[in-house]
């Protein structure tokens, strides 16, 4: 899974995508998970890092990422999937 | 440089802004006659040696291109589209526009009366978009309402109304400009993010979305566009373009493009005057507009003698 090349987030965790022109918010551990995705970590170790730093257990933070890159998708803010 | 401003109306409100129009004159509505209207320009253009014209409404662009030479032997330079360029691209000649380019349009048909509506719309399935000539588009979700917009547009704008296939999707626009020979001289892609009852732009974003320049590309190379454009583009949702129209002008938008470092007008000026002209290869992305409007205050004394002597 691969981010699109030319999406633009800001440290407040603004995202502004330039092929359709939307822009949306992410919070702050959101933006954490999306700068994670960028730097190509894949969703196992993303899962180890967040669980390892807050208090939440593997698998209901694996259900929330993966409702999150479904937004992603949705939104077509991933490479190759327009 | 002097900028004459052009006016059909007492009240619009450019003729008042002094600071950036030096002097305006009133001209006669196109629909009184051509000659009419060129006769009235040549006598302006000896008064005020007009070298560059910019028409800019679509019901007037045909007057000017039809006189293109007769404005040229007064030294009146026009940057307009060809008589043929300009028919092709008629609403009403879309598919055929398409076909010819390998551009994806929805299908359409004219229609002139109820009656070639209603045969016509067995065709296609509803919703349909009615259109007219120059402008105005509704969505019709049945058979009475295409009825009802057909009365309403004909009777505004005349015939034909344009049927139109309904194309789900988001509406993107490119201003672009082309230099007659078949290249682009600059094109900004932007999409509207707020719109007026009337479905005109009030504020918009430019985009990067290189698909959207390879298609104005591929149209002003084929075609070899002359002049100033909007493409009005339909992404659906499967990220396909659907070309809906092709506005044979600069778009009221135009300042977002300067403002994303693509000065257009300038570049229409020079192309009008012959003086070469470098493409565009870039502009700012995620650069908005938001429009205003504003309430001029004047005096009885201006309004007065631009409605009694024609100019101010």
């Amino acid at each position: 899974m691969k981010l699109k090349r030319n999406i633009a987030v800001s440290e407040s965790g603004f995202l502004f995508d330039p092929t359709g022109g939307e822009s949306y918010s992410l919070n702050e551990i959101g933006l954490e998970i999306f700068n994670l995705i960028r730097d190509r970590k894949t969703a196992d170790e993303i899962s180890s890092q967040i669980t390892s730093e807050y208090d939440v257990a593997r698998d209901d933070f694996e259900k929330y990422y993966f409702d999150f890159v479904g937004m992603l998708r949705q939104y077509k803010l991933l490479e190759d999937e327009e | 440089m002097r900028i004459i401003g052009l006016a059909y109306e007492s009240l619009e409100p450019g003729i008042y802004m002094h600071d950036l129009v030096d002097r305006t004159y009133r001209i006669p509505y196109p629909s009184d006659g051509t000659d009419i209207l060129v006769r009235r320009l040549l006598e302006i253009g000896r008064i005020e040696k007009i070298d560059v014209l910019f028409p800019n409404f679509d019901a007037e662009l045909l007057a000017f291109m039809k006189s293109r030479e007769v404005l040229e032997k007064e030294g009146i330079h026009t940057f307009l589209p060809e008589l043929g360029q300009f028919e092709e691209r008629h609403k009403a000649n879309l598919p055929a526009f398409g076909k010819k380019y390998g551009v994806s349009v929805p299908e359409g048909k004219p229609v002139a009366n109820i009656r070639e509506l209603k045969e016509a719309l067995e065709d296609y399935e509803y919703p349909v978009v009615i259109k007219g000539k120059f402008y105005d588009a509704y969505i019709a979700g049945n058979f009475e309402q295409a009825a009802m917009y057909f009365n309403k547009i004909s009777a505004k704008w005349g015939l034909p109304i344009i049927i139109q296939e309904f194309i789900r999707g988001t509406e993107v626009n490119v201003i672009a400009l082309g230099d007659g020979k078949g290249n682009t001289i600059g094109a900004v892609p932007m999409r509207k993010l707020y719109i007026t009852d009337k479905g005109k732009a009030w504020s918009g974003i430019t985009l990067d979305d290189p698909r959207m320049l390879e298609l104005t590309n591929h149209i002003i190379r084929s075609t070899r566009w002359r002049g100033g454009m909007e493409l009005e583009l339909i992404k659906s949702e499967k990220g396909e373009f659907f070309l809906i129209e092709i506005n044979p002008r600069i778009p009221a938008w135009v300042y977002l493009a300067v403002g994303a470092g693509q000065n257009l007008p300038e570049a229409l000026v020079k192309l009008a005057l012959g003086i070469e002209t470098q493409p565009f290869t870039d502009y700012r992305k995620g650069v908005l507009f938001i429009r205003y409007s504003f309430d001029l205050i004047t005096d009885i004394s201006e309004f007065e003698k631009l409605s009694m002597f024609g100019e101010l």
